[in-house]
């Protein structure tokens, strides 16, 4: 079983590490304005587009307007889809007749910021709650917007860097729609004909009942999964079309979809390190960045699938097979699809926490506690290990600030990162942007843990809150925990075993997303602003490598440490306690 | 008359930082016993407030203390781990203010002594028609002109404007050899406090009182106008930022542990004793502690190499330089060329060359002329001789160019080639073409020739060239290995220069440079995103030094290069530049390397407090107990303790600075990543293990 799981990583990891240069590379060509193969294509769509919003191409903006079109991009939609939630009974393309009362207002708040920060954090069930028409032009069209939008905000804090002594970081428009046009479209159509191809659903059809063989009856969902579902994965949202999102079979019907589905998370993230080296004129610089990411993926996947593999020692002194064998899987099976078993299972749940995808394949919260941990850990430090489609990319960026301001000064002259001084309004905007996260992930989730509700309350049923979950003891706090740190960290996957669709939840939910998208972006913003106007100080031996090995294992560390340093007492009493009582046979309901 | 050699001092030259003249043990008691009264002062909240780090760390401990008092006066159990916390938390802020306190102290002695010689001095102020009134110094204002006699001390700043002096000025710059003070020209400039040791001088005063150098020099060494510099504000918002991180990581722990209390039905939810132990423990009080006290004790090692630094930012900027100009005399070279080699024409002997050469040199005192003295009594054993009465020496002029002596019936010259050219054809000779020949041969390479003849006759060259100082080139090639690029600037052609510079070995060189070339070269250095350090004395050295980014002007030169500049050395020696890029860059390395050493001391922290906390609520947690602590009390305890005593034991290293090499930046970081990166995670475990075993043993946890 370790030999499959370690041939499937290996494959995987190559296969990313092949995709990495060509999309890469394609991406420069695209943000840097120059000419792409789908050039003859789609130029005179894009102008289009330009003509039709009024979009002056060559005006480039200082950062803070560049700032305040992200927000307007993102606060109308946002408006728009709660409006849409709301209305969707009046709607079209509504087979099933779902009505209103079916989103209420603090659901239809927390789904509209859920989708519009890139998280896909669903306190709905999907295909009992929207409408076909809620699901395409409410949700779907977030799924490529937002993604653009954080493609769109790593090119200009990369433009930060590549720039010197300049006032301007681009235009969000053109770079949105460029992302949009050029990467996220032509990428999906494919993926989404791919899919087909294996058996994944598009239609618009009413759901069918069928008689099963026992003589009940069984309604079966149907819809335009495909089209969902490709750029669920390309844009790392997570949003499943189902409830069950990549466990699916009509989302994920073979082995081959499944890692084409694992693969296409890493696509965009992994190929913008590379984008980066190409725009900065140093492509070393992005092969670093690559290579911290790769340690802590292998060491996430590695240490998921052993805590995975080794299963639990509760059901092994009852008898239980633990170990695999020709015809079981071993291991901790529970919450996985057989068709997936343990490696994919936890490759995806690895690979969907690394990034801010979200989406599914197994029930995170039936993992072991140490298989669960690796996830939760993944998305506090921040999901920079490729990340979610440029936030990945800018969070490791910030990382890479932090590291190279508390180690640079080791070589004896004030931190400079690729030429550009690090100075106060850097590492104060790196550090804004490091105690938003925390605070968006540990204030509610502290807060839930011991909030306690009247008898008629609104927000939530009468009692402690932290009654929605469904197991006590340690494991309740981690439910807890993963809820808030998958929406501060904009992941959208979910633990489960919470729920989390009370007005309580949905609100403070909502507030983390908004919270851990939007206090991120704006300060990184910023930084993009205020390196953009530095001079670039030429490289020479008295400057702080950041394109090896040694570079590598210090950001890895720095990115440990402070992660681990600031979730770590959490941690101690979710996860890491239940490890240990797991293995003194102690057991919570 | 007789002509003594000379002797060619070439100072011991290394990039690390030399011997420290002005150097004073560590921990001097006096120092050592003000510091220690200043720790409790400055526990006041007022000052306290500007380190956000140990003003978190104060709050604690009054917290603390009051949660003590409370217990016991109600009698609650476990009064004495609450007292042994609450003593810790207050010896870690003391601890800290002992450090800067040290710091400051050192800066302070040093001001004392300063301000010894600036008491009640008494000046002579001139009036019309050559008489003076005595007025106390402190009345002086800008443009009064005092008279200063042999014994008398110059009462202010100013610069002399009738007579030359010898000057001490030993109580300024520590160096007792007197100096010469003269009007006009780059040494001009006195020094209030400085004693004139012979002749009398008449000075303009150039600074109100209050204002002086000795004034600002005081001000300075007290830190009494010391501003943070922007990398250390830069820090502060880093540690700041993370005690903020810890702190709700800590704040927020409260409720996870009330959820894990009752969940498990067992434990109770941790003190806030214990919670603001690991607060104390987790934020990063070592480098919070000792970061104002790197940044004091820097400028300190700067001005225990007898440089004055205006700034801390200038110090920091030293750490940065990207390009040295150098000036090539008396930086790169031995102040003055030298002759090397007497190259006759044919059918002169070299010992008949050397023989005229140095009639015709022994009444020349420039360094050129004596070197040519020396040259013929070492490679012909030629002494200095009497002269007879009736010889007549000729001095050198610029229309001449030419000097030498007319005695018993000869003329012998010796000049520029074709002065000498000239002289010969003037007194019926010819000159062969050998002779003019050798004489571009010495220039190309970098040499200057002078001629000699004896009336009509064309005798041969001399060599003169410039002397490198020696070990400069392994210098230069230090800097170069630590990524700075050398400039050497000179007023000879550039055929001479990039001889001199190809044998110096530095990168590049600046020839014919007026002040406007150099302002340019500079400017297009920090265009290029370069910082620029430079050294200069006279008065057309001003704009430059201002423009760079640090400017080191020589106490010898104008008051104007001393006013544009942002560091004055007052010994005067250019070469120290780059023993100042040394100290900025030590003191930049010290601060990252005591920043990475607190947050990675945070790791082991950790494992002693958290298992400690819940230990009763989940047994299990136990197994974190990694280093086997006896028991909760013990354990945090034995943190916050070692968290406190790590900041006394740095203190040395904060105030000293860790250890300079020149390596390129990549080694340095590999190396010191080691030892403060590495280190700082390893460290703490066996030292919370061995005071966690003390307390045992002491029975007090």
């Amino acid at each position: 079983m370790y030999s499959n799981g370690f041939f499937l990583v290996t494959v995987f990891f190559l296969a990313v590490l092949a995709a990495t240069k060509p999309m890469g590379a394609y991406m420069a060509q695209v943000f840097e304005g120059r000419r792409t193969f789908l050039h003859p294509l789609i130029r005179p769509l894009e102008r289009l587009v330009y003509r039709l919003c009024g979009v002056e191409e060559e005006r480039e903006q200082i950062w803070t307007q560049y700032a305040g079109a992200m927000l307007m991009f993102s606060i109308v939609p946002l408006l728009l889809t709660y409006l849409i939630e709301r209305l969707q009974g009046w709607l079209p393309f509504n087979p099933q007749g779902f009505g209103s009362k079916l989103m209420p207002p603090d659901l239809a708040f927390n789904t509209a910021a859920s989708f519009t920060t890139n998280t896909n954090w669903q306190a709905y069930v999907p295909e009992t709650t929207v409408s076909y028409f809620t699901n395409m032009v409410g949700l779907a069209t977030h799924n490529f917007f937002s993604a653009a939008v954080g493609i769109a905000i790593a090119v200009a804090l990369v433009r930060g860097f590549a720039r010197h002594s300049a006032q301007r970081i681009g235009n969000f428009w053109v770079d949105v729609t460029r992302a949009t046009l050029y990467v996220l479209l032509p990428l999906s159509v494919v993926f989404a004909l791919v899919l087909v191809s294996q058996g994944v659903i598009q239609n618009f059809s009413p759901y069918t009942v069928v008689k099963t063989v026992e003589g009940g009856t069984q309604t079966i969902a149907q819809g335009p999964v495909a089209s969902q579902e490709a750029i669920k994965m390309l844009g790392t949202n997570g949003g499943g079309f189902f409830n069950a999102n990549s466990a699916h079979p009509f989302e994920n019907p073979t082995p081959l979809t499944n890692f084409l589905q694992t693969f296409s998370i890493f696509l965009i993230p992994a190929g913008l390190t590379y984008t980066f080296g190409r725009m900065v004129k140093d492509t070393r610089q992005g092969w670093a960045l690559f290579g911290a990411m790769s340690v802590l993926f292998l060491a996430g996947v590695g240490v998921t699938m052993w805590a995975e593999q080794s299963g639990n020692p509760v059901l092994a002194d009852l008898g239980v097979r633990q170990d695999a064998t020709a015809t079981q899987p071993g291991g901790n099976m529970e919450g996985k699809e057989v068709r997936f078993g343990i490696p994919a299972s936890a490759l995806f749940a690895v690979v969907t926490t690394d990034a801010s995808c979200g989406a599914v394949n197994s029930m995170h919260d039936s993992f072991t506690p140490l298989g669960g941990l690796v996830p939760l850990v993944n998305i506090q430090l921040g999901e920079v290990v490729f990340g979610g489609v440029g936030a990945g990319l800018y969070g490791m960026l910030m990382f890479a600030i932090l590291a190279v301001f508390i180690a640079g000064l080791m070589v004896g002259r004030t931190p400079e990162y690729l030429g550009k001084k690090i100075e106060q309004k850097e590492v104060k905007m790196v550090m804004l942007a490091a105690l938003v996260l925390a605070g968006a992930i540990l204030i509610p989730a502290a807060a839930s843990s011991v909030a306690q509700f009247a008898k008629n309350s609104y927000l939530n049923p009468p009692g402690v809150a932290a009654a929605n979950t469904n197991n006590g003891g340690p494991h309740g706090l981690s439910e807890m925990l993963y809820a808030y740190t998958s929406a501060a960290g904009n992941n959208g996957s979910a633990f489960a075993g919470i729920n989390a669709n009370t007005p309580w939840y949905n609100l403070t939910i909502g507030m983390s997303m908004l919270i851990g998208r939007f206090l991120m972006i704006i300060p990184l913003l910023a930084v993009a602003g205020s390196l953009a106007a530095k001079k670039m100080i030429p490289v020479s031996a008295g400057t702080l490598p950041t394109h090896n090995g040694l570079f590598v294992a210090l950001l890895v560390g720095v990115v440990v440490i402070v992660g681990a340093l600031t979730y770590f007492p959490a941690l101690a009493l979710g996860p890491i306690v239940e490890h240990l009582l797991m293995y003194q046979r102690v057991l919570w309901s | 008359m007789t002509v003594e050699t000379p002797v060619a001092e070439i100072p011991e030259v290394s990039i690390l930082p030399s011997k420290r003249r002005r150097s004073r043990p560590l921990f001097d008691p006096p120092i050592v016993r003000r510091a220690i009264g200043d720790s409790f002062r400055k526990l006041n909240p007022a000052l306290m407030a500007k380190n956000p780090v140990m003003f978190v760390v104060e709050i604690g401990a009054a917290l603390t203390t009051f949660l003590t008092l409370r217990d016991v006066f109600t009698g609650a159990h476990g009064l004495g781990f609450g007292f042994q916390i609450t003593l810790w938390l207050w010896f870690t802020v003391l601890f800290a203010n002992f450090a800067e306190a040290m710091a400051e102290g050192r800066g302070k002695a040093q001001a004392d002594t300063l301000r010894r010689t600036k008491t009640e001095t008494m000046a002579k102020k001139a009036r019309a028609g050559g008489e003076y009134e005595v007025v106390p110094a402190a009345q002086l204002r800008r443009d009064d002109v005092v008279v200063c006699e042999p014994g008398d001390i110059v009462p202010g700043d100013g610069e002399v404007i009738e007579g030359i002096a010898s000057v001490d000025e030993s109580a300024i710059t520590g160096e007792s050899a007197p100096v010469i003070r003269e009007s006009g020209g780059d040494r001009s400039a006195v020094t209030g406090g400085t004693k004139v040791l012979s002749d009398l001088i008449r000075v303009r005063i150039t600074s109100n009182p209050g204002e002086t150098f000795l004034d600002r020099m005081i001000a300075l060494v007290e830190g009494a106008e010391r501003q943070k510099t922007p990398n250390e504000i830069a820090l502060n918002i880093v540690i700041a930022g993370l005690t903020l991180v810890f702190l709700l990581a800590v704040v927020t722990l409260m409720p996870f542990a009330s959820y894990s209390v009752a969940a498990s039905g067992s434990g109770s939810v941790p003190s806030v004793a214990v919670l603001v132990s690991l607060l104390v423990c987790l934020i990063p009080t070592t480098i919070g502690g000792l970061l104002s006290a790197i940044g004091i004790a820097g400028m300190d090692r700067v001005m225990q190499h007898n440089v004055l630094a205006m700034s801390g930012k200038a110090v920091e900027a030293a750490g940065d330089v990207n390009t040295l100009l150098l000036d090539k005399t008396g930086t790169i070279t031995l102040g003055n060329r030298q002759a090397t080699e007497f190259v006759p024409v044919d059918g002169v002997s070299e010992a008949h060359l050397a023989d005229a050469a140095q009639l015709s040199s022994l009444a020349d005192e420039t360094p050129e002329g004596r070197s040519i003295v020396v040259l013929a009594k070492e490679r012909y054993g030629l002494r200095g001789r009497e002269v007879a009465h009736d010889a007549h020496f000729i001095e050198f002029t610029a229309q001449t160019r030419m000097s030498g002596v007319d005695m018993e019936g000869r003329r012998v010259r010796k000049g520029a080639v074709e002065s000498i050219v000239q002289f010969v054809r003037s007194n019926g000779g010819t000159v062969p073409e050998e002779l003019t020949g050798t004489a571009d041969r010495i220039a190309r390479a970098g040499g200057t020739p002078l001629a000699v003849a004896d009336g009509g006759h064309a005798l041969g060259v001399i060599h003169l060239k410039d002397v490198v100082k020696g070990g400069m080139r392994e210098r230069f090639a230090q800097l170069r290995e630590i990524g700075i690029r050398t400039v050497m600037i000179t007023g000879d052609n550039p055929l001479t220069a990039a001889a001199i510079a190809a044998e110096a070995g530095v990168d590049d060189f600046l020839a014919q440079a007026t002040p406007k070339d150099k302002m340019d070269l500079i400017k297009r250095e920090q265009a290029g995103g370069r910082l620029v350090a430079m050294t200069g004395d006279g008065t057309n050295d001003a704009p430059a030094l201002a423009q760079a980014d640090v400017g080191v002007a020589m106490n010898t030169g104008t008051m104007a290069a001393k006013e544009a500049g942002n560091m004055v050395d007052l010994d005067s020696n250019p070469t120290k530049l780059i023993e100042i890029v040394a100290i900025g860059k030590q003191l930049l390395m010290t601060r990252g390397a005591l920043t990475t050493f607190s947050i990675a001391n945070d790791v082991a922290k950790y494992f002693a407090i958290l298992p400690a906390m819940f230990t009763v609520t989940y047994p299990a947690i136990a197994r974190l107990n990694v280093m086997g602590l006896r028991n909760p009390q013990s354990a945090i305890l034995a943190a916050v303790i070692f968290n406190a005593l790590i900041i006394i034991a740095l203190v040395p290293l904060a105030l000293r600075g860790i250890k300079y090499r020149p390596l390129p930046a990549g080694a340095l970081l590999r190396r010191n990543l080691l030892v403060y990166g590495l280190g700082g995670v390893i460290a703490p475990f066996p030292g919370i293990w061995l005071i966690d075993r003390l307390l045992g043993i002491l029975g007090w946890a």
